[in-house]
């Protein structure tokens, strides 16, 4: 991947990441008797972080989403090949806007409920540690964001939650620092043995390190279980995930709702940049592992959330099964898979960051998440019970809301890669179904009774900052194809990097199939299943991932049945992927130097 | 005959820079002119003076006595409140003593950045003193220890009423044997300067005469520390022995030019250099004495063991092991790597059940030095490096953890359970944010200058292949974060109900000097955390010797 510099604008991206910082200086240095000015202050510095977010979304040029662009480098600690580099591509823009949009929607949606200054600020340094991590290109970068925004978040669940808060506080930050810690001596280890082996001098430039690949494959794989470990924890996956109700039950409203929507995601992304894209052997290698772990948690969140009796746990575990959904889309390791995990990385902090603020703001009314004292809620609050609904249903995947784009995409991808683990994975959607409207059934339906009665609606606020929510759920539903044209390149030019890097692989993993009439038999039922979902979803955008995909199964297997196949369209899209070396990112993707 | 002799007069002796020996002169000159003055000049009136200065030879019968005047003295009115007016305090004698040992601490910093400059090694004494790079490198950290905790002294000695002109003494003297650990080029030259800085320290351990358990410290670390001296010693002895020569040089240039083919008493003398250094450094399992002494000890005196003392010891430990017997390293690297697992596993996990605050620093102290020794273990320039920065790095937050603690410890410098701690986010929220920073940088987080430190000694350790050792680190650190936690969840998200009922008169006003330690401490930290370049730059060009 090259690099692009932004000339209107170049240090965009930094300044995107410390303008938040800057906020929270400028609220520590304010004196205590002004608690009227903490809020304010909070959000102009997250709104400036927000237009500049939208700023750089408008001006992200979609032809070249393979490559990072708003470029920049300075030097950090030069005597360690340590730098300050940031980029965007097509993997990173949405969670970035999404990260930056989000803050101040939160900031503005939930009030401190005590000392509004630390907690404002503790806000804007999350803010900024999490923007960080979505745009840092250097390894010791990425590291340091990825690890600051523990300490924001540890005090935001230790100050400001409830319940067993100093536990969950200090679980959550035990856990995931154990995870990072092995990373760190994993990316101190990958730039010392990429220097040997290439000869040159040290350094932690993701890309300079990610595109030459010389490392010696078990080391590699080392080094990927090393990193995964730490994304792991973060996504979190099935066997380390115990955190994640503990932390997201007693953190306060706004640290769920980035907790869901944003941090989970430094996971996911973390394993595609740096597990796919630096590891492309070890990826498929371990793809199997990742996909089985990923099913377990789709399974066993899904079963977890239908029992649980609090609501924000219930919420809680749904996002162990939704990020489940985007571990097994990321290791399909096939476009679909691939573009429908960015995608749902997403949609997840969409959907899910709107679900903890309405679980939120049910529990400021009624004080009270467990569900077996809610009920009737529709009848008191029918404008809040609407919101829930439209929130809910996209979670669940429904049709025409942006869950249903982004899990399509993955099961399609996932079928192709392991088709039994999507079948499984396919009734993690209806067990999605069966908890959320159950959920929705107990809290909304039947009689109010007692306080429940009493409980008002939507305040113009609280409807204000759920109308975007709303309104990004609705439109990447109907119209996902701005979206998907961002990602698709930058997804396109991973699959390749993967091609190129792993002696034997085929996009979507042929040879798991041995036989040929099975592999036929697949085909068929997987492009008729396809072409019925896809009219559902926008047209353009279906089209172009049918035809890519056949494309790409007619590369990697063979001639004698591209013809029929590939018929459907697109048919530069299929050259490109069966030639092989070059994917959808086309020339850019060609090393451009630092 | 006589006039052969008056014929040579001037007796003609070797050139000695003595400009150059300034980063060890200073503080000795400087401790001697204090020890004069203050037993020449009656600082205080009468009665006052008896009350203040205890004796500095702590005898049996003397101590009891300071104890029992103590007893009375404890229902007597707050000294603090005493002297409230600042013309007194300013020209009290506490304030004085410790003004002189902060100058002449800085005196001492401007003549190693004066000798940095000048960029030539000064060899003095036939070449057994060297002040290289790396000398005045731990040299500043030494010094600028002395110089960040000298600020808190007055008003901890009227407080806790600890004699301030002794301590200050003391101070120097330690600094300067610290100095010349570090410049040492000869085993006998570094074990005179370790005994200097050791002794110095086995008497400010027990300074506190009002606390059995100052005592106790003094005593702990005064037999444990001559049981070790005697191990180095007999480890000196023997390396004499096996190669003939007590110089660094001359034993690494022994070394490299004949291979030792009965290495019986190397070994052993190496082995025993170890043992001694080790306990020093307060590795485990030498380690016994320092929980129940960091504890006893009066809590600047605690900072500087943490810090400066700990950063002659590992300079030491450098100067023996990589400089002269690095052609050895074979032979003592696979010791350092059992000492280092022992030191981090055993000061995190101990550190994680503490419940005392000064002990939990006291036991991160000891896992500090695990991650400093894995640092030694990769026996490379970069590890020297990284050890050199981690000592920097500690240094700073060591003084100045120890000297939030000492704010906190009130009367009887002991009310430092997790307990006293409880709600000090609301009480004192910048005293609090302070210690939290401390505690996070030590906890290795980002943005710190503990992280850097911690990024610098696991770079050694991946650089040299010791990968094991490196996950060990990381591990433990997560462990000792667990401890760093706990001090901050008690002071932060404590029960509402227990903000402090006995506490409140347990934390007096900090004063100016702790106050400017901890922003000064707190600063730096931060400092080295986001641009670390500058003292990265500094700790590689010292490790190149």
């Amino acid at each position: 991947m090259g690099a692009l510099a932004s000339t209107s604008f170049p240090a965009a991206l930094t300044v995107l990441v410390l303008v938040p910082v800057a906020g929270a200086l400028v609220l520590l240095a304010m004196p205590r008797t002004r608690p009227d000015l903490f809020k304010p202050v909070a959000l102009v510095a997250s709104t400036v972080s927000a237009v500049l977010a939208v700023w750089v979304l408008a001006e992200f040029d979609a032809g070249s989403a393979a490559v990072f662009q708003f470029w920049q480098q300075y030097e950090w600690i030069p005597g360690w090949g340590v730098s300050w580099q940031v980029g965007v591509d097509g993997l990173s823009l949405f969670l970035v806007v999404m990260t930056a949009l989000i803050f101040p929607l939160a900031i503005v949606g939930v009030d401190a409920e005590h000392s509004p200054k630390p907690y404002y600020a503790w806000m804007l340094v999350l803010e900024a540690g999490c923007l960080g991590t979505f745009v840092a290109l250097d390894l010791v970068m990425f590291f340091v964001f990825f690890e600051i925004v523990l300490v924001p978040m540890y005090f935001l669940i230790g100050g400001w939650g409830h319940g067993r808060r100093a536990y969950a506080a200090i679980k959550f930050f035990l856990f995931t620092m154990f995870g990072s810690a092995l990373m760190l001596v994993a990316i101190v280890a990958l730039a010392f043995l990429h220097s040997e082996a290439s000869g040159g001098a040290v350094t932690f430039d993701l890309t300079a390190i990610a595109e030459s690949q010389v490392l010696a494959t078990d080391t590699a794989r080392w080094l990927f279980l090393a990193f995964a470990l730490a994304f792991a924890v973060k996504v979190p996956l099935f066997p380390v995930h115990t955190w994640l109700p503990d932390a997201h039950t007693n953190a306060p409203t706004a640290g769920s709702v980035i907790l869901a929507a944003v941090m989970l995601k430094l996971g996911t992304y973390g394993l595609v940049r740096f597990g796919l894209y630096l590891f492309p052997e070890a990826s498929v290698y371990f793809a199997p592992l990742m996909i089985t772990l990923g099913v377990i948690g789709i399974i066993y969140g899904a079963v977890a959330a239908a029992m649980q009796r609090d609501l924000k746990r219930l919420v809680a575990y749904s996002s162990v099964a939704h990020l489940g959904f985007i571990v097994i889309g990321t290791f399909a390791l096939n476009t679909e898979g691939l573009t429908g995990g960015v995608l749902q990385m997403v949609n997840h902090g969409v959907s899910t960051g709107a679900l903890f603020l309405l679980v939120g703001m049910i529990y400021e009314r009624r004080h009270t998440r467990e569900i077996s004292e809610l009920g009737g809620l529709q009848k008191p609050a029918p404008l809040l019970a609407a919101v829930f609904m439209v929130v809910m249903l996209s979670s669940v995947g429904l049709p025409g809301l942006n869950g249903f784009v982004g899990e399509l995409l993955v099961l399609l991808g996932a079928f192709n890669a392991h088709r039994w683990w999507a079948v499984v994975a396919a009734a993690g959607v209806i067990l999605a179904a069966v908890y959320l409207l159950w959920a929705y059934q107990r809290v909304f339906h039947g009689p109010a009774t007692g306080a429940n009665a009493e409980t008002p609606d939507l305040r113009w606020r609280e409807g204000l900052v759920m109308a975007p929510f709303i309104a990004a759920i609705v439109f990447m539903g109907v119209y996902p194809k701005p979206v998907i044209e961002r990602i698709e390149p930058a997804v396109d030019a991973i699959i390749a990097h993967v091609g190129d890097n792993v002696a034997g692989f085929a996009e979507p993993v042929a040879d798991v199939h041995p036989s040929v009439s099975l592999e036929d038999l697949a085909r068929s039922t997987d492009k008729a299943d396809h072409n019925g979902g896809g009219a559902e979803h926008s047209g353009g955008d279906s089209g172009g991932g049918a035809a890519e995909h056949s494309g790409g199964n007619s590369g990697g297997s063979g001639a004698e049945h591209s013809g029929g196949d590939s018929g459907g369209g697109g048919a530069e899209h299929s050259g490109g992927n069966s030639g092989g070396d070059s994917g959808g990112g086309g020339a850019e993707h060609s090393e451009e130097g630092g | 005959m006589t006039g052969a002799v008056l014929a040579q007069l001037p007796v003609r002796t070797p050139p000695v820079d003595w400009a150059g020996l300034l980063p060890v002169l200073l503080p000795a000159a400087g401790a001697l002119v204090l020890l004069m003055v203050r037993s020449l000049v009656p600082s205080r009136p009468r009665g006052r003076a008896d009350r203040r200065a205890a004796p500095l030879h702590a005898g049996e019968g003397v101590a009891r006595a300071a104890r029992e005047r103590s007893e009375q003295e404890r229902e007597g009115p707050d000294p603090d409140a005493t002297g409230r007016h600042l013309p007194q305090q300013v020209l009290q004698p506490e304030v004085l003593d410790a003004v002189w040992t902060f100058a002449v601490a800085v005196a001492g910093l401007v003549s190693v950045a004066v000798l940095w400059q000048r960029d030539a090694e000064v060899e003095a004494f036939g070449g057994q003193l060297v002040m290289d790079r790396m000398a005045l490198f731990v040299a500043a950290v030494v010094l600028g220890s002395v110089a960040l905790a000298a600020p808190t002294l007055p008003r901890y000695c009227r407080r806790v009423g600890v004699a301030g002109a002794e301590l200050s003494v003391l101070i120097l003297l330690a600094a300067a044997g610290a100095v010349v650990m570090a410049g040492a080029a000869d085993l006998i030259v570094l074990f005179l300067g370790l005994e200097t800085m050791s002794i110095a320290a086995y008497v400010m351990a027990a300074l506190n005469l009002r606390r059995l358990e100052s005592l106790e410290a003094g005593l702990k670390y005064f037999v444990l520390g001559a049981f070790s001296t005697a191990f180095l010693l007999f480890g000196i002895a023997l390396v004499y022995g096996a190669t003939g020569t007590t110089s660094l040089d001359g034993i690494a240039g022994y070394l490299d030019t004949y291979i030792v083919l009965r290495d019986a008493m190397l070994l052993a003398g190496l082995a025993m250099l170890l043992v001694g250094l080790g306990f020093k450094v307060a590795a485990v399992p030498f380690h016994a004495w320092a929980p129940d002494t960091y504890v006893g000890a009066p809590t600047p005196v605690t900072a500087l063991m943490a810090s400066a003392v700990k950063a002659a010891g590992f300079a030491a430990l450098i100067r023996v092991f990589v400089e002269a017997l690095g052609v050895r390293a074979d032979d003592w690297r696979p010791a350092v790597f059992a000492l280092a697992c022992a030191t981090l596993a055993v000061g995190s996990v101990l550190a994680a059940v503490q419940s005392d605050a000064k002990r939990i620093l006291a036991y991160s102290s000891i896992s500090h030095a695990g991650f400093i020794l894995v640092g030694v273990q990769a026996a490379s320039d970069s590890g020297v490096a990284a050890v050199l920065f981690y000592l920097a790095a500690y240094a700073v937050i060591a003084v100045g953890s120890f000297t939030v603690v000492a704010v906190l410890s009130g009367r009887t410098d002991d009310r430092t359970g997790l307990a006293a701690l409880a709600g000090l986010g609301s009480r004192k929220p910048a005293l609090a944010l302070g210690l939290t920073i401390l505690l996070l940088a030590q906890a290795g987080v980002p943005f710190t200058s503990g992280f850097v430190a911690k990024f610098s000694v696991i770079s050694a350790a991946v650089e040299a292949r010791s990968y094991w050792l490196a996950i060990v680190a990381m591990v433990s650190a997560v462990v000792a974060a667990f401890a760093y936690l706990r001090v901050v969840v008690a002071m932060y998200f404590g029960d509402e109900g227990s903000d402090g009922s006995d506490a409140d008169d347990a934390s007096p006003a900090m004063g100016l000097g702790a106050a400017s330690v901890i922003v000064v401490a707190v600063l730096f930290t931060i400092a080295a955390g986001i641009v670390p370049g500058l003292l990265e730059s500094l700790s590689s060009t010292a490790a190149g010797f």
